[in-house]
C-alpha cells in the first residue's frame, strides 16, 4: 500500500534526522529526569503513601515530555518550507499524518522506556502489580495522546505561536485518556484486586483510541489542505 | 475591473430586501426575548412554589440549567455548521459556527458561576467535582481553544477552515470527557444528591417543571436573537472590508 | 498539456489573480515575467497544488487537478523560493529521501549522477546547512527534477547564482526540455529568458498582460515589449 510505503518513509526520515541531532529525545528525557526530581522534593520518597502519587507522576512525564516532541514535529518542517515538499509529492495527507504519528510514537515509547525505570528506581517502587498490564495501558494511553496529539501539533503548526496554542487544545480533547489511564495505573500499580474495574478503564481508552485515530485519519486531509 | 463593477450592480438591488427582512426578524426575535423572558420570571419568582430549605437561593437553578441547554445547544450548532463549512465552503456557514461558539462560551461562564452559587446554597461548598459541572468545565476549556484558533493570523478560509475541524472534534469528545468523568466520581465518591445538583432525576414539584421548561423556552428564543444579531454583525464587518478593499483598489487604479 | 481557464485566486478579499487563461503545450518553455506581486509565484502555487484556487479550471495532461492530484502530482517538478531541503541532511540524504516518496528507482544512482550534474559531487556527503546560496539553490535544482517529472514549475531559479551555475542551471533546463518536458519559470532576468525560452507571458496585476513567441533569443524585443506593458501605459 502506497500510504504506508510514505509513512514509513517518512517515518524513518523522522527518526534519523533524529538519531543525528538527537535534539528532541536528549530534551525530553532531560525533561522527564527534571520532574522525577522535582517530584521527588515535592513528595518525600522516603514517606510510604508518596506510593499514592506514582500513577499520575508517571502520566504528567508522559504527557509533558510528549508534547515535547509534539511540538517540533510539524514546526520542523518549516524550515526551508519543507513542508511544501512533502505537500507536492505524490501522497495523501492521511499518510504525512501516520507518518509523523509513527515517529512521535517511537520516540514517546523510548522516553518511556527510560524514565519509568528510572522513576521507580529513585522512588524505591516495588513492583507489585501485573507488568503486562502496566505495559498495556502505558502503550495504549500513549497511543491516543500521541495520535490525537499529532493532529493537534499538524492544526497548531499553522499559528505562530503554536508551542502554546498545542497544550491549550491537546489537554481539554485528551481528558478521557487521562483520567482512564491514571485510574487504571493506580489500579494495576497499588490495587490488583480490582483489576476488573482497570479492565474497564482500558476498554474505554481503546475505544477513545479508535475513535479518535479514525476522526483524526478521516478529518487530516482538512487539516493540511493548503 | 468591469468585471467588478457587473458583480457591484448585481449585488445591489439584492442587498436592501436581505437587509430588511434580517431587520424584521431581528426585531421579532428581540420581542419574542422580553416577552418570553419576562413570562419565565413570573413563572420563576411567583408560579413556582418555594423550596423549602433554600428558599430564594434556589431560584438560580432555573438560570443555570437553562444556561448550560443553551451552552448545549449552542456548541451543537457550532459542530453542525463546522461540518456544513467543511462540505460546502460557504462563508456563511462559519460565521454561524464562530457566532454560536462564542455565545455557547459567554453561557458556559454563566454555568460556571452560577453552579458554585447553587452548591454553596445547596451543599456549603464552592465547587463539587460533579461530572456536569466538570464536563462544563472542560467544554468551557475546549471552546476557549476554539475561539483561540480563530485568532491566528491568516487569511479567513484557513482558519474557518482550522476552526472547523477543532469544532467537530471538540464536539465527538464532549459525551466521551462526560462518561469518563462520570465513571471516575460514581467510582471514588458516592453522589449524595441523587443524580446531581439538578435533582431533575429526584422528585422534581410540577409547578418546578413548567416554570424550569418556561426559561428553557425562553433562554431558546434569547440564543436565536444573539445568533442572529452576532451574525448579522459579522456581516457588516465583512462587508466593511470588502468596501474599504474595493476603496483601496481604486485609489490604486 | 497545461490548460488554465478562468482561473482566480481570493485572499481575504484581495484578488490576487483575476481570471487567467492559459494553455502550455509540451514541450515548451515558457518564462513568466511581471513586476513583484503580480502574482507569478501564486500562479505557480496554484499549478503545484499548494494553493486552491477560488474559481476556475485546470487541466494538466488532460487530468482535472482537483480530482487527480495524485497522478498530477508525479508530473510535476516544483522550485520555489526556499529549497525545500532538510538542513542537517546531505544532497545524498535529501535527495534519496524526495526519490524515495515518488517511488524512484535506483534511487540513490540516480542521486549521485544528479549531484554530479549540478557540480557538487564533491559535497555528496556534507549537510546541506554549511552550504552557501548558490550550493543550496543547486541541490533544490536536483531535488525538483529528482523523478524525472514531465512539468517543470521554477520560480526565480537564477537569483543568487554564479555564471557557472547558471549556465549549470541552464543545461539543466535545456536537457529536460530535450527529453519533452514542459517549462514555466517565473523569473526577472530577461537575458536568461530570452536564452532558453519560447515563448514569454507578461503578467501584471494577476493578469496576463501579453503573451508571444521568441525567436533568435532576441533580448532586445523582450525588454520592450515588457516595458510597453508594465513601465509604459499604467
Ligand atoms: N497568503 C497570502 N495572503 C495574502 N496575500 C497574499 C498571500 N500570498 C500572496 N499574497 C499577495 O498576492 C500578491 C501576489 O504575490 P506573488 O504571487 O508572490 O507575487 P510575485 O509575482 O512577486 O511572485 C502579492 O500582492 C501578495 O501580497
Ligand atoms: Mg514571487
Amino acid at each position: 500500500m502506497n500510504l504506508f510505503r510514505t509513512a514509513l518513509i517518512l517515518a524513518k526520515k523522522d527518526l534519523y534526522s533524529e538519531l543525528k541531532t538527537k535534539q528532541i529525545l536528549t530534551t525530553q528525557i532531560i525533561f522527564a529526569g527534571l520532574v522525577i526530581v522535582v517530584f521527588s522534593f515535592a513528595f518525600d520518597p522516603a514517606n510510604n503513601t508518596t506510593k499514592a502519587v506514582i500513577p499520575g507522576v508517571i502520566w504528567v512525564i508522559i504527557v509533558f515530555a510528549g508534547i515535547l516532541g509534539l511540538n517540533r514535529s510539524f514546526i520542523s518542517e518549516q524550515r526551508n518550507e519543507t513542508m511544501q515538499g512533502l505537500l507536492v509529492a505524490p501522497m495523501e495527507a492521511a499518510s504525512i499524518y501516520l507518518g509523523k504519528f509513527l515517529a512521535n510514537f517511537a520516540m514517546m515509547l523510548v522516553v518511556e522506556l527510560v524514565s519509568i525505570p528510572f522513576l521507580f528506581l529513585l522512588f524505591d517502587f516495588k513492583f507489585l502489580g501485573s507488568v503486562p498490564y502496566f505495559i498495556l495501558v502505558v502503550f495504549l494511553g500513549s497511543f491516543g495522546f500521541i495520535a490525537i496529539g499529532t493532529f493537534l501539533a499538524a492544526l497548531a503548526a499553522n499559528s505562530k505561536s503554536s508551542e502554546m496554542l498545542l497544550p491549550l487544545l491537546l489537554f481539554p480533547i485528551t481528558t478521557p485518556i487521562l483520567i482512564g489511564v491514571v485510574q487504571a495505573t493506580k489500579i494495576i500499580l497499588t490495587n490488583v484486586e480490582k483489576l476488573s474495574s482497570a479492565i474497564a478503564w482500558i476498554q474505554l481508552v481503546t475505544a477513545y483510541d479508535v475513535i479518535f485515530f479514525v476522526v483524526c485519519f478521516l478529518l487530516i486531509d482538512y487539516v493540511l489542505e493548503v | 475591473m468591469s468585471m467588478n463593477l457587473e458583480r457591484e450592480k448585481a449585488m445591489l438591488p439584492g442587498t436592501p430586501l436581505t437587509s430588511m427582512k434580517s431587520a424584521s426578524l431581528s426585531k421579532i426575535l428581540f420581542a419574542g426575548t422580553v416577552i418570553s423572558m419576562l413570562v419565565s420570571l413570573y413563572f420563576i419568582f411567583i408560579f413556582a412554589a418555594e423550596e423549602s430549605t433554600m428558599h430564594a437561593a434556589q431560584k438560580i437553578f432555573y438560570f443555570h440549567v437553562s444556561s448550560a441547554w443553551l451552552a448545549f445547544m449552542a456548541f451543537f450548532v457550532t459542530f453542525v455548521f463546522s461540518i456544513l463549512f467543511l462540505i460546502k465552503r460557504k462563508r456563511i456557514f462559519d460565521t454561524y459556527a464562530y457566532v454560536s461558539a462564542e455565545i455557547g462560551v459567554v453561557f458556559t461562564i454563566i454555568v460556571l458561576t452560577t453552579g458554585p452559587i447553587w452548591a454553596r446554597s445547596a451543599w456549603n461548598t464552592w465547587w463539587v467535582w460533579e461530572p456536569r459541572l466538570i464536563t462544563t468545565l472542560i467544554l468551557f476549556f475546549i471552546y476557549i481553544a476554539y475561539i483561540m484558533i480563530r485568532q491566528m493570523d491568516g487569511v479567513w478560509d484557513k482558519k474557518a477552515r482550522l476552526s472547523a475541524v477543532f469544532g467537530i472534534i471538540g464536539f465527538a469528545d464532549v459525551p466521551i470527557v462526560f462518561f469518563a468523568i462520570r465513571w471516575w466520581q460514581t467510582k471514588f465518591h458516592p453522589i449524595v444528591f441523587g443524580d446531581g445538583p439538578s435533582q431533575q432525576g429526584g422528585g422534581i414539584e410540577s409547578s418546578m417543571l413548567v416554570a424550569l421548561l418556561v426559561t428553557i423556552a425562553a433562554f431558546t428564543i434569547l440564543y436565536a436573537y444573539l445568533l442572529q444579531k452576532g451574525v448579522s454583525f459579522e456581516k457588516m464587518k465583512f462587508k466593511v472590508e470588502q468596501y474599504k478593499e474595493k476603496l483601496r483598489e481604486e485609489l490604486e487604479k | 498539456m497545461i490548460e488554465i481557464k478562468k482561473l482566480t485566486k481570493q485572499a481575504d478579499n484581495k484578488l490576487i489573480l483575476r481570471g487567467v487563461d492559459l494553455s502550455i503545450k509540451k514541450g515548451e518553455t515558457v518564462a513568466i515575467l511581471g513586476p513583484n506581486g503580480a502574482g507569478k509565484s501564486t500562479l505557480l502555487k496554484v499549478l503545484a497544488t499548494l494553493i486552491k484556487p477560488s474559481s476556475g479550471l485546470i487541466k494538466i495532461n488532460g487530468l482535472d487537478l482537483k480530482k487527480n492530484h495524485l497522478e498530477i502530482k508525479k508530473l510535476l517538478g516544483y522550485l520555489p523560493h526556499s529549497s525545500l531541503l532538510y538542513d542537517h541532511y546531505s544532497p545524498l540524504e535529501n535527495l534519496v529521501f524526495f526519490g524515495n516518496i515518488y517511488g524512484v528507482d535506483d534511487v540513490e544512482q540516480r542521486a549521485i549522477k544528479l549531484v554530479k550534474e549540478v557540480g557538487l559531487s564533491f559535497f555528496l556527503n556534507e549537510p546541506v546547512k554549511n552550504f552557501s546560496r548558490g550550493m543550496i539553490q543547486r541541490i533544490a535544482i536536483a531535488r525538483a527534477i529528482i523523478h524525472d517529472p514531465e512539468i517543470l514549475l521554477l520560480d526565480e531559479p537564477h537569483t543568487g547564482l554564479d555564471q557557472g551555475a547558471i549556465s549549470i542551471l541552464n543545461n539543466v533546463i535545456l536537457s529536460m526540455k530535450e527529453k519533452g518536458a514542459t517549462t514555466l519559470m517565473v523569473t526577472h532576468d530577461f537575458k536568461q529568458a530570452a536564452e532558453i525560452c519560447d515563448r514569454i507571458i507578461i503578467v501584471k496585476n494577476g493578469k496576463i498582460v501579453d503573451d508571444f513567441k521568441i525567436e533568435n533569443r532576441n533580448l532586445g524585443f523582450v525588454s520592450e515589449k515588457y516595458e510597453l506593458q508594465v513601465e509604459g501605459v499604467s
